[in-house]
């Protein structure tokens, strides 16, 4: 149906001066002093130009490359990107031997440069990342590609330059996968979309004739399973995102919801109503044997594994209320671990291992959410009229969850939107979506 | 289970009660005018009817699934009709408020459109005539942000199926 994760890059230089450079990031606390960083327009010749129109309809793909590696490095909140008017180097001279005055002149502390070539059809880039105060280039690195694939060009140097001024790996070039919202609350209709975690190249996967929800990619990011009210039977799907094929997952004699790929992408885990009971239960994809993991007369949802498949936390209303729990992937050793005031939802356990985020409801507000795994060191990161469902960023340092605005006694004023806030409580944003959103799930990293 | 569930259900209810009689009568009833009892809805507004006589609905209190008196007189209404139109079938729909994670109003829908459909049985109806969805809080039927809007949403509406 799609072909999007089929891309192959040749990596065919790739060299990291380890030399000590002065600038470094700590994601660690909140950033309330970005790096300011110039990106230099990646330059491009003019029978490249020339080709770059025929074959991409831009004028000049270097500088819209540079234009989604700024806009990345800024909506990270780690990095200031200087207004390029004030750059007195031209793209081509810079990014063979940048005059460092000049750019420390502008207050930049890094800098970013490159070349950009369109020949046979293939899309030629390189870059080099500088560190203006020790004088010395930290990076560089190219690669080709075909040239529709010119805005991951862009996702892989934000991850390359993120990941070598932070020493963590970046979240750029990567997916969103949610579902699409449009009409009136009472006859709402729901589509899988997917698109860049910047909102671009936004593809539907579903028509909207049957009501879909709560998506969720597998580790490699090329299956997603997910609800779908197919034929009015609310069940859990399975969806090749390339192939477009679909399955139902198992055969169960009820609605079953609320899934996710365990992290090591062999089984479903996910929630069987039966007589008003709902619990928990795994199907591995490969022999189909379904596992009953719970098994208690309350609601048990949301399952999440963690990232070493020994442990599931879920939500369940044991006590009397919705509360957050962690057990034994084999379903043993059931552990409460929510005690503060209010209702408790949504676990999803941090791909890093040592934190779960959440959805609180308590006197009326909503607010995600971390604790560690035995229920310590509970912080909550965002207060809102109503939000939920977040999910981690592949490198475990950013949220992304979706947020509804109240409505009037005649419903109007209802809207859904896609947002992402920092593990550490700062950088709040909304997330560009072309139609009201829910449900998003983050894909892991598309290249490493 | 189900004996040390509903004696959960009932104590929660008292206890319930208590607390919104003590609270809420003077900000929840003046404003509504006698549409909500507690934080169940009581009016007619949004009630549909399967016969003359036979409203196709039943309200929950917030997060839960007991069914009221009231309830359970629109159920034996539903029972009695249901026995004398032997050939018509039903399903009962589950649904929740908007003020819940979507997973678990899931689950939530599912549990009030079987506490419906369980009543129905204890009247004699038979079970293969009566099957349940849970829409969780995915169709509303008023779409305010407003109590008395989510009491009209927490419903399970019985509806025929042939």
């Amino acid at each position: 149906m799609i072909r999007i994760f089929n891309l192959t890059f040749l990596v065919f230089l790739f060299l990291i001066t380890k030399a000590n450079s002065l600038i470094e990031i700590d994601i660690t606390r909140g950033n309330l002093d970005p790096l300011p960083i110039a990106v230099s327009p990646l330059f491009q010749s003019d029978i490249s130009k020339k080709n770059s129109i025929n074959e991409l309809k831009l004028e000049n793909v270097g500088s819209e490359i540079s234009s989604v590696v700024e806009n990345n490095l800024k909506t990270s909140g780690l990095f200031n990107p200087l207004s390029k008017e004030a750059f007195l180097q031209k793209p081509d001279i810079a990014h063979l031997k940048p005059r460092f005055e000049d750019w420390a002149l502008i207050k930049a502390q890094a800098l970013i440069t490159g070349k950009v070539t369109i020949e046979n059809k293939k899309l030629k880039v390189e870059f080099r990342l500088w560190d203006i105060l020790a004088g010395r280039e930290m990076m560089a690195l190219a690669f080709t590609t075909v040239p529709s694939n010119w805005r991951r060009v862009g996702h892989i140097i934000s991850d390359k330059v993120y990941e070598r001024l932070t020493g963590e790996k970046g979240y750029f070039d990567t997916r969103i996968i949610y579902v699409s919202e449009e009409g009136p609350k009472t006859a709402r209709v729901k589509k899988l979309a997917i698109m860049d975690q910047d909102g671009f190249n936004t593809k539907y996967l579903t028509l909207g004739n049957e009501l879909v929800l709560t998506p969720r990619f597998n580790p490699t990011s090329q299956m997603v399973t997910y609800l779908s009210y197919f034929k009015n039977l609310p069940r859990v799907y399975l969806l090749d995102i390339e192939t477009g094929t679909q399955e139902v997952v198992g055969d169960f004699p009820g609605m079953t919801f609320a899934p996710r790929f365990s992290p090591d992408g062999k089984k479903i885990i996910m929630s069987f109503a039966k007589e008003g009971n709902s619990d928990i239960y795994t199907m591995d994809l490969e022999n189909r044997i379904v596992e009953r993991i719970t098994n208690h007369p309350s609601i048990d949802t949301s399952p999440s594994y963690s990232p070493d498949n020994r442990f599931i936390t879920f939500n369940s209303d044991r006590s009397g209320y919705q509360q957050i729990y962690v057990m034994k992937s084999d379903g043993s050793n059931v552990k409460r671990i929510s005690f503060g005031k209010g209702l408790y939802g949504t676990p999803v356990w941090s791909p890093r291992g040592d934190l779960i985020a959440f959805t609180k409801l308590h006197k009326g507000k909503f607010y995600i959410g971390v604790m560690r795994t035995d229920g310590s060191g509970e912080r909550l990161l965002t207060e809102n009229y109503y939000q939920e469902a977040p999910s981690w960023s592949p490198n475990g340092r950013v949220l992304i969850f979706y947020r509804e605005t109240k409505s009037n006694d005649k419903g109007e004023g209802f809207s859904a939107k896609l947002w992402s806030i920092d593990l550490t409580g700062y950088n709040e944003r909304q997330v560009q979506t072309e139609t009201d959103a829910s449900d998003p799930s983050w894909s892991s990293l598309l290249s490493n | 289970m189900n004996f040390s569930k509903s004696f959960r259900n009932t104590f929660l209810v008292i206890l319930l009660s208590l607390i919104v009689s003590a609270c809420a009568t003077k900000k929840t009833t003046t404003k509504v005018e006698g549409q909500m009892q507690g934080d169940v809805y009581t009016g007619t507004d949004t009630v549909k009817y399967l016969a003359d006589g036979v409203p196709d609905r039943v309200f929950f209190a917030t997060n839960e699934s007991i069914l009221t008196t009231k309830s359970r007189d629109t159920l034996r209404k539903q029972a009695n009709w249901l026995r004398e139109n032997s050939s018509i079938n039903v399903v009962v729909e589950g649904h929740a408020d908007e003020r819940g994670t979507r997973e678990y109003n899931l689950a939530l829908g599912e549990r009030r459109a079987n506490a419906a459909k369980d009543y129905l049985i204890t009247y004699g109806i038979s079970a293969d005539r009566i099957s349940v969805i849970s829409y969780g809080k995915e169709r509303p039927v008023d779409s305010g942000s407003n109590p008395l809007s989510w009491s009209k949403n927490r419903r399970s509406v019985t509806v025929k199926a042939n």
